[in-house]
C-alpha cells in the first residue's frame, strides 16, 4: 500500500516562469518527508508536481520524471486523473465539501471509483474516521454538514477523506498553518500513526514540526526573489536539525538567513 | 449604523466642553461623511418601499373597480369583454398562456443556458471564453421588438419542420399535436423567450461559477475527479441557489415579455388542446394588444389592470418560492466555507 517515489531532474513552470529547477531525490516507502524552506522557495509546487496537481494551473507545466515504483507519472498515457486517486492531497486550508454531509464527505473518494454498495461504504467510512482520530466526535452526527466542524476537525475530515480510498502516497500540504496548537497535535500524532501504512510527504513551515514529525528533511530555497527554487540538501531529520552539511541550511533553522 | 443607538462605550466621560481633537469619546456625534451615507442608504430603502407600495395599491384600487363591474368569472371566463356592457371578462387564458409559455421557456433555457456558463467558467480556453461571453452578452442587447420581427418572420415559417417531428414522435400526447396551420403559437413564443432569457440566465450562472472556490474545486481533483466530476462535486452544488436565482430572475423576464410575444402570438381567448396549435394569449400581450381599444368611458383599461395586478401577484410567488427554495438549504451552502 506504500510505494517508493524517485524524483529525477524535476522542474515546474508557470508559463515561461520557473518555480523549480532541476530537482531529484527519493521518498522511502512507510515514512515520512517534511519540506521545509523560506516562503517562494517552490516546495508546495514541488509537492504539487507530485500528484499531477501542478497542471491544473493555467500554464502549468513540468519536466522531470516522477517514478513511483518505477512507474513514470509523466509517461505519456499516464491519466492525471488516475495518479491522483493513488497519490492523495491534504491542502494548507481545511477544505470539506461544504454541500456534503460528513459521511458524504469522506465516501466522495469511493464514490469517484466507482463503489457504491452502502454496506461497504459504511464500512470504510468508519475505518477512515477512525483513521484520521475523528470517529468518536462525529459518529453521532455523519448526516451533518461537514463545514460544521471546528478548522481542526474539517482537517482530521479531509485526512479521512483521503486515505479512505487507500492511496500509495499522502501529500500534505502545510496542513496545520491554519489550525490551533492542539489541533495541530492531533494532526501530528495523527502522521505518526499514518506512517506505518503510507507514504507521507508534509510540507511544513515550523521548523518543530518537522523535526516532531519526520524521518526525512529536504530543505529548499531560491537564491533571490524571482529566481527558481532549489533543493539544498535532503537528509536524515536528525541530521538535518544537528549536523547539516550545507551552510544554507544550518542557516535557515538555526534563524540566521538573508 | 444608526445614531440612536447608544455605542456600547465603556462607562460614558466627563461631558467635555468642546470636542477636542484628541479625544476619542466623541461617539455621539457620528462625522458627517457617515450621517449622509447612512440618510442616502435610509432613504433609497424607502424609496423602493413606497414606490413598491404605490404600484400595488393603484394596481388593487383600479382592479377592485374593474372587478366589482365584472358579470363573468374573472378566474374562469374564457373572454375578454370588458368594454361590452355589461363587461364580460377572465384571466384564465391568459393565466394558462402566461404560464405555459414561460414554462417551456425555462424547460428549453435553464439547461443549456447553464451549459453555456459551465463552458465559459470551467472548459473553454481563455481565447474562446472572452468572445463566447460577449456574444452572450450581445443576445440581451437586442430589443425585444426586433426578438418579435424575427420569431414572426422566421421562426414562425421555419418552425414548422419541428412541429411536424414532434407532431410524428408525440402526438401521443395529445399537448404536442400539430395540425398545420401557422405556428404562431404558445410553443413557438416559448421557444423565442427561452432565446431571450438565455443571455441573463447564463450571464448570473457564470459569474456565480467562476466564484466557485478553487479550493474545493482542488479537494475533488486531488481525490481523482475528472473534470465534469469536479463540476458535480464542486461548482453546481456551489451555484445550486445561483441557478435557481438566474432561473427565477429569467422566468420573471418571460412572465412579463410583452412585445416578442405580441408580434409572434395569433391571440385568441381559447386555450388549445396542443401547445402547437396558434391561439391563447399572456397576461402582457393581451394589454399590450388591448389597450388602445379599451374605452376610457367603460371599464376597459381597470380590467387591464386587473389582469396585470395577477401577473404582479405571480411574479411575487415565484420570488418567494426561489427564496424559499434557496433558504432551505442553507446550512449546507457555500457560505460558510
Amino acid at each position: 500500500m506504500a510505494k517508493r517515489i524517485d524524483i529525477s531532474g524535476l522542474s515546474a513552470y508557470y508559463g515561461s516562469h520557473r518555480a523549480i529547477d532541476d530537482i531529484s531525490m527519493s521518498v522511502e516507502p512507510r515514512s515520512v518527508t517534511a519540506f521545509i524552506g523560506p516562503s517562494g522557495c517552490g516546495k508546495s509546487t514541488f509537492l504539487r508536481t507530485l500528484n499531477r496537481m501542478h497542471e491544473v494551473t493555467p500554464g502549468g507545466r513540468v519536466e522531470g520524471k516522477v517514478l513511483l515504483d518505477n512507474e513514470d507519472l509523466y509517461g505519456s498515457g499516464v491519466d492525471p486523473v488516475s495518479v491522483r486517486r493513488t497519490i492523495g492531497m491534504v491542502f494548507q486550508r481545511p477544505n470539506p465539501f461544504p454541500t456534503m454531509s460528513i459521511y458524504d464527505n469522506v465516501a466522495a473518494g469511493l464514490r469517484l471509483n466507482g463503489k457504491y454498495k452502502k454496506s461497504d461504504l459504511d464500512g470504510v467510512v468508519e475505518k477512515s474516521l477512525k483513521g484520521a482520530n475523528l470517529w468518536n466526535e462525529v459518529k453521532d452526527r455523519l448526516n451533518k454538514p461537514g463545514s460544521g466542524l471546528s478548522g481542526g476537525q474539517q482537517q482530521r475530515l479531509c485526512i479521512a477523506r483521503a486515505i479512505a480510498v487507500e492511496p500509495q502516497v499522502l501529500l500534505m500540504d502545510e496542513p496545520c498553518s491554519a489550525l490551533d496548537p492542539i489541533s495541530t497535535l492531533a494532526i501530528e500524532d495523527l502522521v505518526g500513526e499514518l506512517k506505518s501504512q503510507f507514504t507521507i510527504v508534509i510540507v511544513t513551515h515550523n521548523m518543530q514540526q518537522a523535526a516532531r514529525v519526520s524521518d526525512r528533511t529536504a530543505f529548499f530555497n531560491l537564491s533571490a526573489v524571482g529566481q527558481p527554487g532549489k533543493l539544498i540538501e535532503i537528509d536524515d531529520t536528525e541530521r538535518i536539525f544537528s549536523n547539516p552539511t550545507v551552510q544554507a541550511t544550518e542557516d535557515y533553522i538555526s534563524g540566521r538567513f538573508g | 449604523m444608526s445614531t440612536d443607538t447608544a455605542p456600547a462605550s465603556p462607562p460614558p466621560p466627563p461631558p467635555s466642553p468642546s470636542k477636542s481633537a484628541g479625544s476619542i469619546s466623541s461617539g455621539q456625534d457620528t462625522r458627517p461623511g457617515d450621517r449622509v451615507f447612512a440618510g442616502l442608504a435610509r432613504g433609497s430603502g424607502i424609496i423602493l418601499l413606497v414606490v413598491m407600495a404605490a404600484i400595488a395599491a393603484f394596481l388593487a384600487w383600479q382592479a377592485t373597480t374593474a372587478l366589482t363591474e365584472n358579470e363573468g368569472n374573472f378566474l374562469t371566463t374564457f373572454e375578454w369583454d370588458a368594454n361590452a356592457d355589461p363587461p364580460v371578462f377572465g384571466i384564465a387564458v391568459l393565466a394558462f398562456g402566461t404560464i405555459v409559455s414561460s414554462v417551456i421557456a425555462m424547460v428549453i433555457a435553464v439547461p443549456i443556458a447553464v451549459g453555456i456558463a459551465l463552458f465559459i467558467s470551467h472548459y473553454a480556453p481563455r481565447k474562446l471564453a472572452a468572445p463566447l461571453a460577449w456574444a452572450v452578452d450581445l443576445l440581451a442587447a437586442v430589443p425585444s421588438i426586433v426578438y418579435g420581427l424575427w420569431g414572426a418572420l422566421f421562426l414562425v415559417p421555419h418552425v414548422t419542420g419541428l412541429y411536424e417531428w414532434m407532431d410524428d414522435y408525440f402526438a401521443w400526447t395529445g399537448i404536442l399535436e400539430y395540425n398545420g396551420g401557422a405556428a404562431r403559437s404558445l410553443f413557438t413564443v416559448g421557444i423565442l423567450l427561452a432565446i431571450m432569457i438565455l443571455p441573463i440566465v447564463s450571464n448570473v450562472c457564470r459569474e456565480v461559477f467562476k466564484q466557485s472556490p478553487k479550493m474545493q474545486e482542488e479537494a475533488a481533483l486531488a481525490l481523482g475527479a475528472t473534470r465534469w466530476e469536479v463540476i458535480k462535486m464542486s461548482v453546481l452544488p456551489f451555484g445550486r441557489s445561483g441557478i435557481i436565482s438566474a432561473s427565477m430572475l429569467g422566468l420573471g423576464r418571460a412572465l412579463g415579455e410583452t412585445m416578442a410575444v405580441a408580434t409572434v402570438l395569433s391571440p385568441s381567448f381559447l386555450i388549445e388542446p396542443s401547445l402547437l396549435d396558434p391561439g391563447g394569449g399572456t397576461f402582457a400581450q393581451n394589454i399590450a394588444a388591448s389597450f388602445k381599444e379599451a374605452s376610457a368611458a367603460g371599464i376597459g383599461r381597470e380590467a387591464l389592470i386587473a389582469s396585470g395586478l395577477v401577473l404582479f401577484v405571480i411574479t411575487l410567488l415565484v420570488n418567494g418560492l426561489a427564496r424559499l427554495i434557496i433558504a432551505r438549504r442553507k446550512e449546507y451552502s457555500g457560505a460558510n466555507a
